[in-house]
Protein backbone atom coordinates (compact mmCIF):
# COMPACT_ATOMS: atom_id res chain seq x y z
CA UNK A 1 0.00 0.00 0.00
CA UNK A 2 2.82 2.47 1.28
CA UNK A 3 4.40 1.52 -2.40
CA UNK A 4 1.69 2.32 -4.21
CA UNK A 5 1.06 5.16 -2.68
CA UNK A 6 4.84 6.21 -3.49
CA UNK A 7 4.46 5.25 -7.28
CA UNK A 8 1.27 7.07 -7.35
CA UNK A 9 3.13 10.55 -5.75
CA UNK A 10 6.09 9.74 -8.25
CA UNK A 11 3.95 9.54 -11.10
CA UNK A 12 2.20 12.51 -10.61
CA UNK A 13 5.02 14.57 -9.85
CA UNK A 14 7.09 13.43 -12.86
CA UNK A 15 4.21 14.28 -15.01
CA UNK A 16 3.75 17.75 -13.46
CA UNK A 17 7.53 18.36 -14.12
CA UNK A 18 6.79 17.27 -17.98
CA UNK A 19 3.59 19.70 -18.38
CA UNK A 20 5.78 22.33 -16.85
CA UNK A 21 8.85 21.77 -19.12
CA UNK A 22 6.10 21.71 -22.10
CA UNK A 23 4.14 24.49 -21.08
CA UNK A 24 6.51 26.85 -22.60
CA UNK A 25 6.71 26.03 -26.06
CA UNK A 26 4.69 26.92 -28.13
CA UNK A 27 2.56 24.29 -30.09
CA UNK A 28 1.64 24.33 -33.80
CA UNK A 29 2.92 27.67 -34.54
CA UNK A 30 5.63 27.64 -37.24
CA UNK A 31 9.00 27.77 -35.51
CA UNK A 32 10.49 24.90 -38.00
CA UNK A 33 13.50 26.53 -38.76
CA UNK A 34 15.19 23.17 -39.74
CA UNK A 35 12.96 21.87 -41.60
CA UNK A 36 12.60 25.24 -43.43
CA UNK A 37 15.92 25.45 -43.91
CA UNK A 38 16.13 21.93 -46.12
CA UNK A 39 13.29 22.94 -48.18
CA UNK A 40 14.63 25.81 -49.06
CA UNK A 41 18.20 24.33 -50.51
CA UNK A 42 17.17 20.88 -50.45
CA UNK A 43 17.18 21.01 -54.39
CA UNK A 44 20.72 22.85 -54.51
CA UNK A 45 22.22 21.27 -51.84
CA UNK A 46 21.19 17.30 -53.02
CA UNK A 47 19.52 17.42 -56.05
CA UNK A 48 16.70 15.74 -54.72
CA UNK A 49 13.29 16.13 -55.73
CA UNK A 50 11.91 14.52 -53.20
CA UNK A 51 12.54 16.28 -49.63
CA UNK A 52 12.28 13.21 -47.30
CA UNK A 53 14.48 10.82 -48.86
CA UNK A 54 17.27 13.75 -49.17
CA UNK A 55 16.63 14.18 -45.29
CA UNK A 56 17.01 10.23 -44.67
CA UNK A 57 20.16 9.66 -46.64
CA UNK A 58 21.72 12.77 -47.50
CA UNK A 59 21.82 15.07 -44.40
CA UNK A 60 21.02 12.12 -41.99
CA UNK A 61 22.85 9.28 -43.73
CA UNK A 62 24.73 7.96 -40.76
CA UNK A 63 21.59 7.55 -38.95
CA UNK A 64 20.24 5.32 -41.56
CA UNK A 65 23.84 3.73 -41.31
CA UNK A 66 22.11 2.79 -37.92
CA UNK A 67 18.97 1.45 -38.93
CA UNK A 68 20.35 -0.68 -41.47
CA UNK A 69 22.49 -1.93 -39.19
CA UNK A 70 19.64 -2.56 -36.37
CA UNK A 71 18.01 -4.68 -39.08
CA UNK A 72 21.07 -6.53 -39.58
CA UNK A 73 21.59 -7.47 -35.95
CA UNK A 74 17.92 -8.47 -36.40
CA UNK A 75 17.99 -10.61 -38.53
CA UNK A 76 21.20 -12.12 -37.72
CA UNK A 77 19.20 -12.87 -33.68
CA UNK A 78 16.28 -14.74 -35.50
CA UNK A 79 18.98 -16.64 -37.26
CA UNK A 80 20.68 -17.15 -33.81
CA UNK A 81 17.73 -18.21 -31.99
CA UNK A 82 16.73 -20.39 -34.33
CA UNK A 83 19.32 -22.19 -35.76
CA UNK A 84 19.60 -25.82 -35.91
CA UNK A 85 21.68 -28.48 -38.31
CA UNK A 86 18.78 -29.73 -40.12
CA UNK A 87 16.30 -27.22 -41.31
CA UNK A 88 14.07 -28.15 -44.00
CA UNK A 89 10.82 -27.22 -45.46
CA UNK A 90 7.95 -29.54 -43.75
CA UNK A 91 5.01 -28.31 -45.60
CA UNK A 92 3.09 -30.99 -47.36
CA UNK A 93 0.09 -29.51 -48.97
CA UNK A 94 0.45 -27.41 -51.98
CA UNK A 95 -1.16 -24.05 -52.37
CA UNK A 96 -4.36 -23.67 -53.58
CA UNK A 97 -4.60 -23.16 -57.41
CA UNK A 98 -5.79 -19.32 -56.53
CA UNK A 99 -2.89 -18.88 -54.96
CA UNK A 100 0.26 -20.41 -57.41
CA UNK A 101 -1.48 -19.24 -60.16
CA UNK A 102 -1.96 -15.29 -58.72
CA UNK A 103 1.59 -15.92 -57.27
CA UNK A 104 3.32 -16.96 -60.69
CA UNK A 105 1.92 -14.13 -62.68
CA UNK A 106 2.30 -11.65 -59.66
CA UNK A 107 6.07 -12.31 -58.60
CA UNK A 108 8.17 -10.54 -60.88
CA UNK A 109 6.07 -7.60 -61.23
CA UNK A 110 5.73 -7.29 -57.08
CA UNK A 111 9.89 -7.85 -57.50
CA UNK A 112 9.91 -5.13 -60.26
CA UNK A 113 7.91 -2.34 -58.36
CA UNK A 114 9.89 -2.85 -55.62
CA UNK A 115 13.03 -1.98 -57.34
CA UNK A 116 11.00 0.55 -58.84
CA UNK A 117 10.66 2.43 -55.21
CA UNK A 118 14.07 2.16 -54.04
CA UNK A 119 15.28 3.42 -57.91
CA UNK A 120 12.94 6.25 -58.03
CA UNK A 121 13.36 7.16 -53.74
CA UNK A 122 14.63 10.44 -54.67
CA UNK A 123 11.55 11.44 -57.04
CA UNK A 124 8.71 9.95 -55.43
CA UNK A 125 7.95 8.83 -52.34
CA UNK A 126 9.44 5.32 -50.86
CA UNK A 127 12.80 4.32 -50.83
CA UNK A 128 14.82 1.47 -49.40
CA UNK A 129 13.13 0.15 -46.69
CA UNK A 130 9.59 0.19 -48.39
CA UNK A 131 11.15 -1.23 -51.46
CA UNK A 132 13.30 -3.72 -49.84
CA UNK A 133 10.15 -4.95 -48.10
CA UNK A 134 7.95 -5.17 -50.77
CA UNK A 135 10.68 -7.45 -52.70
CA UNK A 136 10.81 -9.50 -49.35
CA UNK A 137 6.92 -9.78 -49.91
CA UNK A 138 7.35 -11.10 -53.14
CA UNK A 139 9.50 -14.00 -51.56
CA UNK A 140 7.35 -14.38 -49.06
CA UNK A 141 4.59 -15.21 -51.80
CA UNK A 142 6.95 -17.78 -53.22
CA UNK A 143 7.00 -19.61 -49.93
CA UNK A 144 3.56 -19.84 -49.38
CA UNK A 145 2.63 -20.98 -53.03
CA UNK A 146 5.12 -23.65 -53.43
CA UNK A 147 6.39 -26.36 -50.92
CA UNK A 148 9.61 -27.13 -52.24
CA UNK A 149 10.70 -23.35 -52.91
CA UNK A 150 13.34 -21.83 -50.85
CA UNK A 151 15.77 -18.81 -51.53
CA UNK A 152 19.54 -19.47 -52.87
CA UNK A 153 20.95 -18.90 -49.68
CA UNK A 154 24.44 -18.75 -50.49
CA UNK A 155 23.85 -15.52 -53.16
CA UNK A 156 21.52 -14.04 -50.69
CA UNK A 157 24.18 -14.06 -47.70
CA UNK A 158 27.07 -12.59 -49.86
CA UNK A 159 24.90 -9.74 -51.57
CA UNK A 160 23.75 -8.85 -47.91
CA UNK A 161 27.34 -8.76 -46.86
CA UNK A 162 28.78 -7.20 -49.98
CA UNK A 163 26.08 -4.70 -50.19
CA UNK A 164 26.37 -3.83 -46.81
CA UNK A 165 30.07 -3.21 -46.91
CA UNK A 166 29.41 -0.93 -49.84
CA UNK A 167 27.37 1.41 -47.79
CA UNK A 168 30.52 1.92 -46.15
CA UNK A 169 32.71 2.15 -48.38
CA UNK A 170 30.81 5.05 -50.41
CA UNK A 171 30.80 6.81 -47.10
CA UNK A 172 34.91 6.63 -46.94
CA UNK A 173 34.64 7.96 -50.48
CA UNK A 174 33.17 10.91 -49.52
CA UNK A 175 35.24 10.70 -46.30
CA UNK A 176 38.47 10.60 -48.63
CA UNK A 177 37.21 13.53 -51.00
CA UNK A 178 35.19 15.84 -48.66
CA UNK A 179 36.02 15.52 -45.29
CA UNK A 180 33.12 13.97 -43.39
CA UNK A 181 31.37 10.58 -43.88
CA UNK A 182 29.17 9.89 -46.28
CA UNK A 183 29.89 13.47 -47.79
CA UNK A 184 27.73 13.47 -51.43
CA UNK A 185 30.64 13.14 -53.59
CA UNK A 186 28.50 12.42 -56.80
CA UNK A 187 27.01 15.69 -56.64
CA UNK A 188 28.86 18.32 -54.86
CA UNK A 189 32.41 17.33 -55.97
CA UNK A 190 32.13 15.84 -59.58
CA UNK A 191 28.15 17.79 -60.22
CA UNK A 192 26.94 14.78 -62.03
CA UNK A 193 23.01 15.69 -62.89
CA UNK A 194 22.81 19.33 -62.21
CA UNK A 195 20.75 20.15 -65.47
CA UNK A 196 18.25 17.50 -65.26
CA UNK A 197 17.36 17.93 -61.69
CA UNK A 198 13.48 15.84 -61.42
CA UNK A 199 14.93 12.98 -63.85
CA UNK A 200 16.47 9.88 -63.18
CA UNK A 201 20.06 10.84 -63.42
CA UNK A 202 20.32 12.91 -60.22
CA UNK A 203 20.11 13.07 -56.80
CA UNK A 204 23.56 12.68 -56.40
CA UNK A 205 24.24 9.39 -54.53
CA UNK A 206 20.79 8.67 -53.18
CA UNK A 207 20.20 6.49 -56.04
CA UNK A 208 23.27 4.36 -55.03
CA UNK A 209 22.60 4.41 -51.79
CA UNK A 210 18.95 3.61 -51.51
CA UNK A 211 19.48 0.65 -54.11
CA UNK A 212 22.00 -0.55 -51.22
CA UNK A 213 19.89 0.09 -48.82
CA UNK A 214 16.77 -1.95 -50.80
CA UNK A 215 19.14 -4.64 -51.54
CA UNK A 216 20.40 -5.23 -47.82
CA UNK A 217 16.56 -5.18 -46.57
CA UNK A 218 14.77 -7.14 -49.11
CA UNK A 219 17.64 -9.86 -48.45
CA UNK A 220 17.41 -9.45 -44.71
CA UNK A 221 13.78 -9.85 -44.56
CA UNK A 222 13.86 -12.59 -46.76
CA UNK A 223 16.34 -14.21 -45.02
CA UNK A 224 14.16 -13.84 -41.58
CA UNK A 225 10.71 -15.17 -43.56
CA UNK A 226 13.22 -18.41 -44.59
CA UNK A 227 14.38 -18.95 -40.84
CA UNK A 228 10.54 -18.45 -39.40
CA UNK A 229 9.10 -20.85 -42.27
CA UNK A 230 11.36 -23.67 -41.85
CA UNK A 231 11.21 -25.91 -39.14
CA UNK A 232 13.96 -28.48 -37.71
CA UNK A 233 13.89 -32.25 -39.07
CA UNK A 234 14.94 -34.76 -36.37
CA UNK A 235 16.47 -37.69 -38.20
CA UNK B 1 -18.42 18.12 -41.46
CA UNK B 2 -16.34 17.79 -44.16
CA UNK B 3 -16.61 14.20 -45.56
CA UNK B 4 -12.97 13.62 -45.45
CA UNK B 5 -12.55 14.04 -41.97
CA UNK B 6 -15.62 11.68 -41.80
CA UNK B 7 -13.63 8.81 -43.16
CA UNK B 8 -10.77 9.71 -40.98
CA UNK B 9 -12.65 9.30 -38.09
CA UNK B 10 -14.46 6.31 -39.52
CA UNK B 11 -10.80 4.36 -39.85
CA UNK B 12 -9.66 5.64 -36.53
CA UNK B 13 -13.20 3.73 -34.91
CA UNK B 14 -12.21 0.69 -36.80
CA UNK B 15 -8.28 0.71 -35.99
CA UNK B 16 -9.46 0.95 -32.58
CA UNK B 17 -11.99 -1.83 -32.39
CA UNK B 18 -9.71 -3.74 -34.37
CA UNK B 19 -7.04 -3.61 -31.56
CA UNK B 20 -9.28 -4.07 -28.80
CA UNK B 21 -10.33 -7.02 -30.70
CA UNK B 22 -6.76 -8.28 -31.23
CA UNK B 23 -6.01 -7.98 -27.40
CA UNK B 24 -9.42 -9.75 -26.64
CA UNK B 25 -9.04 -12.83 -29.05
CA UNK B 26 -8.42 -16.23 -27.56
CA UNK B 27 -7.56 -17.64 -31.06
CA UNK B 28 -4.21 -15.86 -31.54
CA UNK B 29 -4.69 -16.71 -35.48
CA UNK B 30 -7.58 -14.24 -35.53
CA UNK B 31 -5.62 -11.92 -33.01
CA UNK B 32 -2.65 -11.92 -35.60
CA UNK B 33 -5.34 -10.65 -38.28
CA UNK B 34 -6.54 -8.36 -36.40
CA UNK B 35 -2.91 -6.52 -35.65
CA UNK B 36 -2.42 -6.74 -39.06
CA UNK B 37 -5.96 -4.80 -39.90
CA UNK B 38 -4.79 -2.19 -37.09
CA UNK B 39 -1.60 -1.70 -39.53
CA UNK B 40 -4.00 -1.65 -42.43
CA UNK B 41 -6.41 0.95 -41.66
CA UNK B 42 -2.80 2.71 -40.22
CA UNK B 43 -1.35 2.96 -43.08
CA UNK B 44 -4.51 3.76 -45.24
CA UNK B 45 -4.81 6.75 -42.42
CA UNK B 46 -0.47 7.75 -43.51
CA UNK B 47 -1.69 8.16 -47.01
CA UNK B 48 -4.79 10.35 -46.40
CA UNK B 49 -2.61 12.58 -44.09
CA UNK B 50 -0.03 13.02 -46.73
CA UNK B 51 2.70 10.51 -45.79
CA UNK B 52 2.84 8.34 -48.51
CA UNK B 53 6.16 7.12 -48.31
CA UNK B 54 5.05 6.35 -44.16
CA UNK B 55 2.00 4.95 -45.99
CA UNK B 56 3.93 2.75 -47.90
CA UNK B 57 6.48 1.33 -45.89
CA UNK B 58 3.74 0.08 -42.99
CA UNK B 59 1.44 -1.78 -45.38
CA UNK B 60 4.16 -3.68 -46.42
CA UNK B 61 6.27 -4.35 -43.28
CA UNK B 62 3.21 -3.74 -41.09
CA UNK B 63 0.36 -5.59 -42.70
CA UNK B 64 2.14 -7.86 -45.00
CA UNK B 65 5.29 -8.98 -43.43
CA UNK B 66 5.01 -8.76 -38.96
CA UNK B 67 1.62 -10.74 -39.49
CA UNK B 68 3.31 -13.21 -41.59
CA UNK B 69 6.14 -13.70 -39.22
CA UNK B 70 3.65 -13.97 -36.53
CA UNK B 71 1.59 -16.41 -38.31
CA UNK B 72 4.83 -18.73 -38.63
CA UNK B 73 5.19 -18.76 -34.83
CA UNK B 74 1.86 -19.64 -34.15
CA UNK B 75 2.36 -22.49 -36.47
CA UNK B 76 5.15 -23.56 -34.53
CA UNK B 77 3.43 -23.44 -31.29
CA UNK B 78 0.02 -23.39 -30.78
CA UNK B 79 -3.33 -21.56 -31.76
CA UNK B 80 -5.15 -21.17 -28.37
CA UNK B 81 -4.51 -18.92 -25.57
CA UNK B 82 -4.40 -21.60 -22.51
CA UNK B 83 -7.62 -20.82 -20.05
CA UNK B 84 -5.43 -21.01 -17.09
CA UNK B 85 -5.36 -18.03 -14.64
CA UNK B 86 -2.22 -16.62 -14.57
CA UNK B 87 -1.12 -15.15 -11.52
CA UNK B 88 -0.01 -11.78 -11.59
CA UNK B 89 3.88 -11.00 -11.64
CA UNK B 90 6.09 -9.31 -9.48
CA UNK B 91 5.31 -6.08 -10.36
CA UNK B 92 1.82 -5.99 -9.60
CA UNK B 93 1.84 -8.14 -6.25
CA UNK B 94 4.61 -5.38 -4.55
Amino acid sequence: MLKRLLAITTLIIIGYWLAQGLAGVPFGQDRMLVGKYYLEHVVEQTGAVNAVTAVVVNYRGFDTLGEVTVLFIASTGVGALLWSRKKRRTARTEGSIVLTTGTRLLAPFVMLFGVYIFIHGHLTPGGGFPGGATIATAFLLLYMAFVTYEIPHRAFEKIEGAVGMTYVIVGLIGLAIGGYFLYDWIWQTWGWGHDNIGRLFSGGFIPIIYTIIGIKVGTELSGIIDNMIKEEVSK
Amino acid sequence: MNCMSCIEYIIVGVMIASAVLAVEWRDLLAAAVGMAAVSLFASLLFFMLQAPDVAMTEAAIGAALSGAVFIFAIKRTQRYETEEEEKPGWWVRW
